[in-house]
C-alpha cells in the first residue's frame, strides 16, 4: 500500500514558536518551585536570606578557620572549630581504653566482618549460605576470642578497657543477634492458640516496652546482681548487654508479630494441609516469608537501637558518646566539647542514615510478590 | 494399606499425639518454669538482701530526704519525705513531656507540611532538617544544647537581653511572670462564658444550615466573641494582670520565672528529635489520603481550604493520630534521659539520688517502672478505643 505522494505545493505547518522562556529552563524551574504564588516567593525569600545569614558562619567555623594540623591545644588558634582535639584523641574514641599495641586485633574483627558479610549483601549468589552460616556460628567466637585475648592465647583485655565506637558497635551487634531469635519467639508465642504462653507473651512484651531503657538499664546494674545466687556475679558489659537484648527482643517482636498477621490465612493452612507440624509449619513456610516483609522494620529497629546504645553511658560504659564527654573535661582540652560533638554527631549520623537507607533499598526490592 | 470404612470411626491417636493434651502439656510445663525461675529470683533475692542487712518494704517513703531539688513545682524543702519526692520527681517528668509534646507536636506538623510544599528550597530544608536531626541520638542532641550551648552562655552580669523581658544567662532563661489580681476572677468567668457562647453558637450554626442551607461565619464571630468579652472584661476590672519582670541586683537576677538551663536543653532536644518522627507521621498521612478523594472534592466544587478541612485533613487524621499517640510516649519515655544533665525527673530524682542514698533498689527502681509502665498501658488502651471508633467500617 502506498501513500500517494502529496501535491507539491500543500500546507507547510509555520515552524513551531519556542515555549515561552518564562516555562523552560532555569527561569521556568525557578517560577514553579520558587516563586509560584506571592506566598511562595515571600517563603522563598525569607529562607534563602536565612540561609544566606547562616550557612557562612557554619561553613567558616567547621572548614575555613578551623585548625586541623598540631599536637596541643596551643595550636589551636584560629576563630574556628580545634580539629586537632579530635585527631589527638581519636584513638581514644575509636577503642576506648584498649591498649594501644593491641588494637590491631579489634580493627582485624571489624575487616573479619566486612569480608564476611559482604556477599550478603550482593544480590543472591553461591557464597551466601556459607556467608551467614559463619557470620552466625563461626564470627562470634572469632571476635569474643580476638577481643578478650585467652582462646588465641592473645593478652587478655578485661571488658572495662573497651570503649568508643567499638564499644557502641559491640552493644548494637550483640543486641540485635540477641534479641532477633528472642522477638520471633515471643511473637510466635504472642500468636499461639495456647492461652498461658500467649498471656506469658503479651505480658512480657508489653512490659519492656513500657518502661523507658534507662530505667531497664538501671535495673539491670542494680537489680541483676540482688537476683543471683550468692557468689555469681557479671561484668558490668554483660549486664548492660542482657538489659539491651530483654528490652530489643519486645520491640523485635512487635515487629515480626506485624508480618506475621499479613500472612494470608490460606498459608497456613496449607501447611496444615501438608500434614506439617507446627515447627516444620513456621520454619519453612511462615517465617520465610514474614521475616522478608518486615525486614525493613526490623532495621529500622536496628537504627532505633544504634542510637540507644548511648544510654549505656548512664551506667558508666564508655561508649563513643561517653569517651567523647570524658576527653571534654580533660583539662588539656577544656572547651572544645562543641568539636567532640560534631564529630560524634556525623559518625553517628553515617551510621544511621546508611543504615536508613539500605532499609529503603531493600523495601524497594523487596516489594516483590507479596501484593495481593 | 487399608482404607477406613466409610462411616466407621477412626482409631483414636496414642494420648501423646493428641492437640489437645499436647497443648496442656506445653502449657503446664511452661507454668511451672515460670514459677520455679519467679520463685528461685525471689529466693537468691531475699537471701542476698538478708547477707546485705538491706530491710524491704515502702516504709522508707516517709523518712526525710535531706537534699534539695533545683526545681520543684509543689513546695519541697530538704526535710520533707522521700514520698514528697516522688511526687516531685512525677511532676517535673509531666511538665517536660506536656511542654516537649506541645512543641513537638507545632514543629513536627509544620515540618511535615512543609516537606509536601510545592516550594522547592522550603521542602529540601525540611528534609535536610528531618534527616539530620533524626539519625542523631537524641542524648548527643542533649548533650549538645546543655554543654556546648547554655554552658557557654555569659554569667549573669553579662546576660544575653531579649528586649527588656527576657534575660538567658547561666543560670538559665529569666522570663516575666505573670502576677494575677484579685479582680481577675471576672476575665477568666468572661473567658469560660465566651467559650460557652462560641459552642452555643456553633450548634445553632450547624443547625441553620441544616435546615435552611445558609452558612454562618462562625469562626470569625466567635474569634471576635472570644477576644472581646474577656478583653472588656479585663478593661472594666482595672487591668488586674501585672508583670513581674525579672531584673539584675548584685549578682544574679531577683523576680520572673526562671526556666533552669537543664529543662531548657531537655525541652530543645526533645522537641527537635522528636519533631522529625512527627513530621514523618503528618507527611505519610497526608499522602495516604488518595489524589481521587482531592479531585472528587474539586469536581463538587469545594474551594481548596474546603477540601483541606473537610476532605483532607480527616482522613489524614485516621491515618495519623495512633503513630502520633506512640510518638507522645516515646517522647514522655525519652525525657528519662533527663538523668544524665541532671534536670530533676522522675528517674533522676527517684530512681536515682534516692535509690543510692537508701540502698532500696528493687522498690524505688519498681515504682518508677510502674508509672512509666501505667502510663504506657493506660494510653494505649485508650488509643485501641480511639482505633475501634474511628476504624473504617467495611462493607
Amino acid at each position: 500500500m502506498t501513500e500517494p505522494n502529496p501535491p507539491a505545493a500543500t500546507f507547510t505547518p509555520h515552524p513551531d514558536l519556542p515555549p515561552p522562556a518564562a516555562t523552560t529552563g532555569v527561569i521556568g524551574w525557578l517560577r514553579a518551585n520558587l516563586f509560584s504564588s506571592p506566598l511562595n516567593a515571600l517563603m522563598t525569600l525569607l529562607v534563602a536570606a536565612a540561609l544566606l545569614r547562616w550557612i557562612p558562619p557554619i561553613l567558616d567555623w567547621l572548614i575555613f578557620s578551623a585548625d586541623w594540623s598540631g599536637s596541643s591545644r596551643q595550636d589551636c588558634t584560629g576563630e574556628g572549630a580545634c580539629w586537632v582535639f579530635i585527631k589527638q584523641r581519636l584513638g581514644q574514641f575509636i577503642y576506648g581504653f584498649y591498649p594501644e599495641d593491641q588494637r590491631w586485633r579489634v580493627n582485624l574483627v571489624w575487616v573479619i566482618a566486612v569480608v564476611a558479610s559482604w556477599p550478603l549483601f550482593l544480590k543472591r549468589n553461591r557464597l551466601q549460605v556459607p556467608a551467614g552460616l559463619f557470620m552466625l556460628f563461626v564470627f562470634p567466637v572469632i571476635a569474643y576470642g580476638l577481643y578478650t585475648g585467652p582462646l588465641f592465647g592473645l593478652p587478655h583485655v578485661e571488658t572495662s578497657q573497651w570503649g568508643g565506637l567499638m564499644l557502641t558497635l559491640t552493644i548494637a551487634v550483640v543486641g540485635i543477634a540477641g534479641s532477633l531469635p528472642g522477638g520471633i519467639l515471643l511473637a510466635l508465642g504472642r500468636r499461639s492458640k495456647m492461652p498461658v504462653i500467649r498471656t506469658l507473651c503479651v505480658t512480657i512484651i508489653e512490659f519492656w516496652r513500657g518502661v523507658p531503657l534507662i530505667t531497664v538499664l538501671f535495673m539491670s546494674s542494680v537489680m541483676l546482681p540482688l537476683f543471683l545466687p550468692e557468689g555469681m556475679s557479671f561484668d558490668k558489659l554483660l549486664r548492660a548487654l542482657i538489659g539491651v537484648v530483654l528490652f530489643e527482643s519486645a520491640y523485635i517482636a512487635e515487629v515480626v508479630r506485624g508480618g506475621l498477621q499479613a500472612i494470608p490465612k490460606g498459608q497456613y493452612e496449607a501447611a496444615d494441609a501438608l500434614g506439617l507440624n507446627y515447627p516444620k509449619a513456621m520454619g519453612l513456610i511462615i517465617l520465610p516469608q514474614a521475616l522478608k516483609l518486615v525486614i525493613p522494620g526490623i532495621v529500622n529497629t536496628m537504627i532505633a537501637l544504634f542510637k540507644d546504645t548511648s544510654l549505656v553511658i548512664i551506667i558508666g560504659l564508655y561508649d563513643l558518646l561517653n569517651s567523647i564527654q570524658q576527653a571534654a573535661v580533660d583539662p588539656n582540652w577544656l572547651g572544645f566539647a562543641t568539636e567532640g560533638y560534631v564529630f560524634a554527631a556525623l559518625l553517628y549520623w553515617v551510621f544511621c542514615f546508611s543504615m536508613s537507607r539500605y532499609s529503603q533499598h531493600l523495601e524497594r526490592r523487596l516489594h516483590t510478590g507479596h501484593k495481593r | 494399606m487399608t482404607t477406613p470404612l466409610a462411616g466407621a470411626a477412626p482409631a483414636r491417636p496414642p494420648f501423646w499425639n493428641d492437640p489437645a493434651v499436647r497443648a496442656l502439656v506445653f502449657q503446664a510445663l511452661a507454668l511451672i518454669a515460670v514459677i520455679a525461675l519467679g520463685w528461685y529470683l525471689v529466693h537468691n533475692t531475699q537471701q542476698n538482701l538478708a547477707q546485705r542487712g538491706i530491710a524491704s518494704g515502702f516504709g522508707f517513703l516517709n523518712n526525710a530526704a535531706g537534699f534539695g531539688i533545683v526545681q520543684h513545682l509543689i513546695d519541697y524543702s530538704p526535710a520533707d519525705s522521700y514520698g514528697r519526692v516522688f511526687w516531685i520527681g512525677l511532676l517535673n517528668t509531666l511538665l517536660v513531656s506536656v511542654l516537649g509534646i506541645v512543641f513537638a507536636t507545632v514543629l513536627g506538623f509544620v515540618v511535615g507540611i512543609a516537606r509536601l510544599s510545592r516550594n522547592w528550597l522550603v521542602a529540601k530544608i525540611a528534609m535536610v532538617y528531618v534527616e539530620i536531626f533524626r539519625n542523631i541520638p537524641l542524648l548527643l542532641q542533649i548533650f549538645f544544647w546543655y554543654f556546648a550551648v547554655l554552658r557557654t552562655v555569659p554569667n549573669p552580669r553579662n546576660s544575653l537581653a531579649f528586649g527588656d523581658a527576657f534575660f538567658l544567662n547561666i543560670r538559665g532563661l529569666y522570663v516575666p511572670r505573670p502576677v494575677f489580681g484579685d479582680d481577675f476572677v471576672w476575665v477568666l468567668g468572661a473567658l469560660a462564658l465566651a467559650v460557652v457562647l462560641a459552642v452555643l453558637l456553633g450548634r445553632w450554626a450547624r443547625q441553620r444550615q441544616a435546615t435552611t442551607g445558609q452558612p454562618f461565619p462562625v469562626f470569625l464571630v466567635s474569634l471576635a466573641i472570644l477576644v472581646v468579652l474577656p478583653g472588656v472584661t479585663y478593661f472594666a476590672a482595672g487591668q488586674p494582670l501585672t508583670w513581674d519582670i525579672p531584673k539584675l541586683a548584685g549578682f544574679n537576677f531577683r523576680g520572673g520565672w526562671v526556666v533552669i538551663p537543664e529543662l531548657a536543653a531537655l525541652l530543645v532536644a526533645l522537641t527537635l528529635y522528636t519533631a522529625t518522627f512527627i513530621a514523618e507521621t503528618v507527611r505519610a498521612g497526608i499522602l495516604s489520603v488518595s489524589h481521587g478523594q482531592t479531585e472528587a472534592a474539586g469536581a463538587l466544587g469545594l474551594p481548596n481550604g474546603l477540601t483541606l478541612r473537610l476532605i483532607v485533613i480527616p482522613q489524614a487524621m485516621r491515618v495519623i493520630i495512633p503513630p502520633l499517640t506512640s510518638q507522645y510516649l516515646n517522647l514522655a519515655k525519652n525525657s528519662t534521659l533527663a538523668a544524665a544533665i541532671g534536670y530533676p525527673d522522675l528517674v533522676a530524682t527517684f530512681a536515682g539520688t534516692v535509690l543510692n542514698q537508701t540502698g532500696q533498689a528493687i522498690e524505688t527502681i519498681a515504682i518508677t517502672m510502674s508509672v512509666y509502665l501505667a502510663l504506657s498501658l493506660g494510653i494505649s488502651m485508650l488509643m485501641n478505643w480511639y482505633n475501634k471508633r474511628k476504624a473504617l467500617v467495611e462493607r
